[in-house]
């Protein structure tokens, strides 16, 4: 018994280097952009407050238990009764009050901030880019480029965005942990989401909000490239990706696993998912599910990716690793 | 439909689980026919509706449902454990995640909690049973069959597989068309009606019940919060009914509350299923709480610190638990006006939690700590606990949710809130409660395995989860890539999980042994006690007191113990009345369960004709005129001298 305790004791000893190791690398802790900035400011804000919690907590559990523990040699003794203490409960009941107050203030003006340009954008003009979620993948679409990407979104680092979401059926959840968190995509809804990247670069995005079997591959990348770069991507994309037509767009709806796609045109001049519409590319049948089979979107994604995006020079070498993490 | 679509096929994992299924059921009732017990279980089981025995049996699901959940838990972790394992495929996986929330939940703590709620609350008001007891045994049965129903989804047709809070349209038809999420829909209503009916049956019976001279601030702090926890049923469980009959009614009868199409409104279902969800987090929690209050109590040998303060802590809980159902989808693009209010009511439930917490501490300060295994469970929630506390408000504050929201950051916090919020209190009561329950105590030194192997290995498995979580890695994911370098975190929360069941197998092995070989030598208040569960024998007779003992004071028979007026007097026995078992409870669970099973598969004619059977229970029970029986006084004279000796 008091082997294993030790031996137990050892293995947890052992753990926290490892936690803390891996620590300074999360990617919430390292924000690239303003609006994941303010969201970390309050997390470690927050954190602060919550260690000293729990040191205050834990030191005054473990003095109790072990000055009070019961001794073989302190007579059986009777300890006396006590009601209570109206001082003492009066202390915590206001100390929990301020760190209540504390931490309303900067939760409430985060929340108004990351709902608006971030500060010292205000100038200028966001290029909005409509996120339409599909099962399994991400379709982007530049209204006023009128082009489409699908899986990956490029956009110009420096310089604000306005995500205008919606979903084409299930809901899911948009979330670029390094440039602004996240939000909800419904169908017949629309949410808004800001972004900045401070800096070019290529940064992770994912699907949270579970929708099924494709899940767990639903992510896509963000990337951030000089204005120069940009513009240049979106000619070139002009002027060599294929035209989206309705039955390539009906095609890509269904529920797939597939790699990245880039057009010329956008969906939008033929339905917008947040007005409504949706229910004429939902077919239950290809939800049926076959237990112990094949998973139906294996063989989609072998044969998409054969016809996989336009080649760009940007986007050709990230297509390999589009899986991963792009900060690791 | 042909018979393997109706069976679950090819999957070995499944099939297995089939055979063993059907071996066990073989071998259960050949073990019982060869004992020739079949009589005896009718008699003194099945048809019972003496509160204790239907708490024990409460108990009994709680613990098998545990085992359930913790093996969909170990196969979620074996999942995960490395990157790109093909251990489980993702469909496999998501209906994996999604009974083990749901069993985990509803089948295994809320039959625990009411399970000890409905041992020990008549016990402790010195009531002779519940207000209704007939209602009390359907309540059981209900959810037993709603339970079991659940259960056998996973080999029969297929297993619910969009998450315990089964969001919609993925719940929906439009992209689940198996019959999966109908067992969803028909399981939980009739478990759910089971639990209301509970809920209703305890404010009834803490309301009217109580013993002589215990007015409401006499009251045992359990007492209050089983109290507090049955107001939070019958207020949040009837919103769940309604959710959950709009969810039949999509999807059996194609409706469109929820749907994409036709003007559905799956943001509907969100807000429903959680203006009943959070509540239910609370009405497992606070019970949770009294068993922790009334543990540290006694092992500090001290009177709870603070009382008056607990009980409006745990009344404040319980308000503020109904307002706060938002902070579920702050990303759900709520304006920023709606997120502050929803994240200052969260936070502020941290006040009355944070004074619980200080009030358990200042309970032992002074006192006199013994470490037995009731206590140390306590002990080991408040740290614990804590951390799932903190962490609590730093989701609770809507920007930084942005991060959290959907990620293993929030998997770990609910784990660190509900595993020591609920399983160390269960584990808590039952080492407390089991010798008022079966006469012996459950092996210490045993219990320390149990205890030092589930806490490690809980801490274990929990705690890298928090950081996987802040370094993007959102929940349900049934895999992920090397690159991502979240292997070692989920290696290492994997090796936890096995320690944990390691612990888990540690009590069932300790259940077993004292169950064989603990002394039955154990007095009516082996812990000494403080309030009125201890006053009568070990296990309680089926009348529970003699005579209706008086109070007049809070922790009265703590005091009547130094006083030395613990003893009945024979004048004082008058004839006890009981009420008669009944047999309509469980043939009218049955009946549900029969009913539920063809709507499940959309077999509407079958479960028509079937509902001919709970029509029948139910005009059997009405002309039931069955009054009860009277004990008499020779006969309580008789039980009551074999424990106190001979009688005044």
């Amino acid at each position: 018994m008091k082997a294993l305790k030790r031996g137990m004791l050892l293995l947890t000893m052992l753990a926290i280097p490892l936690f803390l190791a891996g620590c300074d690398r999360l990617i919430v802790f390292d924000p690239k952009g303003p609006i994941a900035r303010s969201l970390t400011d309050l997390i470690v804000y927050s954190i602060i407050f919550m260690l000293v919690i729990v040191v205050v907590i834990f030191v005054l559990f473990g003095y109790i238990v072990w000055k009070y523990r019961a001794r073989k040699d302190d007579g059986d003794f009777e300890p006396k009764e006590e009601k209570g203490n109206h001082t003492l409960e009066i202390i915590w009941f206001a100390i929990p009050i301020v760190i209540v107050i504390a931490l309303m203030i900067p939760t409430t003006k985060t929340i108004y901030e990351v709902e608006d340009v971030p500060q010292g954008y205000e100038e200028e003009e966001p290029l909005v880019i409509h996120v339409t979620s599909a099962d399994w993948k991400w379709i982007f679409s530049y209204p006023d480029q009128d082009i489409e990407t699908v899986n990956y979104v490029n956009i110009p680092a420096d310089h604000p965005v306005q995500f205008k979401m919606t979903s084409a059926g299930t809901m899911q959840s948009f979330w670029v942990p390094e440039l602004a968190g996240q939000k909800y995509t419904m169908a017949n809804m629309q949410t808004k989401l800001y972004m900045v990247a401070d800096n070019p670069g290529s940064y992770y995005g994912r699907n949270t909000n579970f929708n099924g079997r494709g899940y767990a591959h639903m992510d896509f990348e963000v990337q951030a490239l000089e204005r120069d770069d940009f513009n240049e991507w979106v000619q070139e994309v002009k002027d060599t990706a294929n035209q989206l037509t309705e039955d390539e767009y009906a095609e890509l709806l269904k529920p797939t696993i597939i790699g990245r796609k880039t057009y010329n045109q956008t969906h939008l001049q033929w339905i917008d998912h947040a007005h409504g519409g949706s229910e004429k590319y939902l077919n239950p049948e290809l939800y049926e599910i076959h237990h112990g089979g094949e998973e139906p979107a294996a063989d989609e994604q072998t044969e998409n990716t054969e016809q996989e995006q336009v080649e760009t020079e940007e986007n050709a070498s990230e297509s390999s690793s589009h899986e991963g993490h792009s900060h690791h | 439909m042909s018979l393997d679509e109706f069976f679950v096929t090819g999957d070995p994992l499944i099939l297995g689980s089939q055979i063993a299924i059907g071996l066990t059921m073989v071998g259960l009732v050949a073990l019982i026919t060869y004992l020739k017990r079949w009589k005896w279980l009718w008699r003194e089981w099945f048809t019972t509706v003496d509160h204790k025995k239907i708490g024990i049996m409460y108990i009994l699901a709680g613990v098998l449902m545990f085992f359930r959940g913790g093996v969909d838990g170990l196969l979620m972790k074996a999942q995960t454990s490395r990157p790109e394992l093909g251990f489980l495929d993702a469909q496999h996986y998501d209906e994996i995640f999604t009974t083990h929330g749901v069993i985990m939940i509803l089948f295994m703590a809320m039959p625990l909690l009411i399970g000890i709620m409905n041992v020990v609350v008549p016990l402790q008001i010195g009531a002779r049973d519940v207000a209704f007891p007939k209602l009390n045994a359907l309540s059981f049965w209900l959810f037993f069959v709603g339970a079991m129903l659940f259960n056998i989804s996973f080999v029969i047709g297929g297993s619910p597989d969009a998450g315990w809070t089964s969001y919609f349209p993925l719940a929906g038809k439009e992209f689940t068309p198996g019959v999966g999420n109908n067992y969803y829909a028909i399981a939980l209503q009739i478990a759910g009606i089971g639990t209301l009916a509970t809920g209703i049956n305890f404010v009834v019976t803490i309301i009217k019940m109580r013993a002589p001279g215990m007015s409401w601030m006499k009251m045992p702090i359990f007492t209050w919060t089983s109290f507090v926890t049955s107001i939070l049923i019958v207020a949040a469980f009837p919103i769940f009914t309604v959710a959950l009959a709009f969810m039949s009614l999509d999807r059996l009868f194609g409706t469109h509350f929820f749907t994409v199409a036709a003007g559905g409104d799956p943001m509907l279902w969100l807000n429903l299923f959680w203006l009943w969800g959070h509540p239910e987090v609370y009405i497992v929690v606070l019970p949770a709480f009294g068993m922790f209050s009334e543990v540290i109590a006694t092992f500090s040998r001290k009177n709870l610190f603070g009382y008056k303060s607990m009980v409006y802590a745990v009344a404040g809980i319980a308000f503020l638990s109904m307002l706060v159902w938002v902070h579920h989808f702050y990303t759900m693009g709520n304006s920023a006006a709606v997120n502050s209010i929803f994240s200052l009511t969260t936070i502020m439930i941290a006040i009355p939690t944070g004074v619980k917490i200080f009030n358990w501490l200042f309970t032992m300060r002074k006192g006199r700590i013994e470490f037995s295994n009731a206590m140390l469970w306590s002990l080991a929630f408040i740290p614990c606990f804590t951390i799932g506390g903190v962490t609590g408000v730093m989701l609770a504050m809507a920007a930084a949710d942005y991060q959290y929201h959907n990620t293993m950051f929030l998997v770990a916090h609910f784990h660190y809130v509900l595993i020591p919020g609920v399983v160390f209190a269960v584990f808590a009561g039952l080492y407390y409660w089991w010798p008022k329950m079966f006469g012996f105590k459950l092996n210490e030194k045993i219990g320390k395995w149990h205890f030092w192997l589930f806490v490690i290995g809980f801490n274990m498995t929990f705690m890298p989860m928090f950081f996987v979580g802040l370094d993007g890695m959102s929940r349900r994911m049934y895999t992920y890539s090397e690159s991502t370098g979240w292997a070692p975190w989920l290696g290492f929360s994997a090796v936890g999980s096995v320690v944990m069941a390691a612990g888990f197998a540690a009590l069932c092995y300790n259940i077993y042994w004292s169950f064989r070989y603990a002394s039955r030598d154990v007095g009516s208040d082996p812990w000494n006690g403080r309030t009125l569960e201890w006053a009568t024998a070990s296990p309680a007779p089926h009348y529970n007191f003699a005579v209706v003992p008086e109070v007049d004071r809070i922790d009265d028979f703590w005091y009547k113990k130094k006083e030395g007026k613990t003893g009945i007097k024979k004048s004082d026995l008058k004839p006890v009345h009981m009420p008669s078992n009944s047999w309509t409870p469980i043939f009218l669970g049955v009946a549900f369960g029969i009913v539920g099973f063809f709507l499940v598969f959309e077999w509407f004619t079958l479960a028509v004709i079937s509902s001919i059977l709970i029509v029948i229970g139910l005009v059997a029970n009405s002309f039931d005129y069955d009054d009860g029986y009277h004990i008499p006084v020779d006969e309580l004279e008789e039980e009551e001298r074999e424990w106190r000796g001979e009688l005044k």
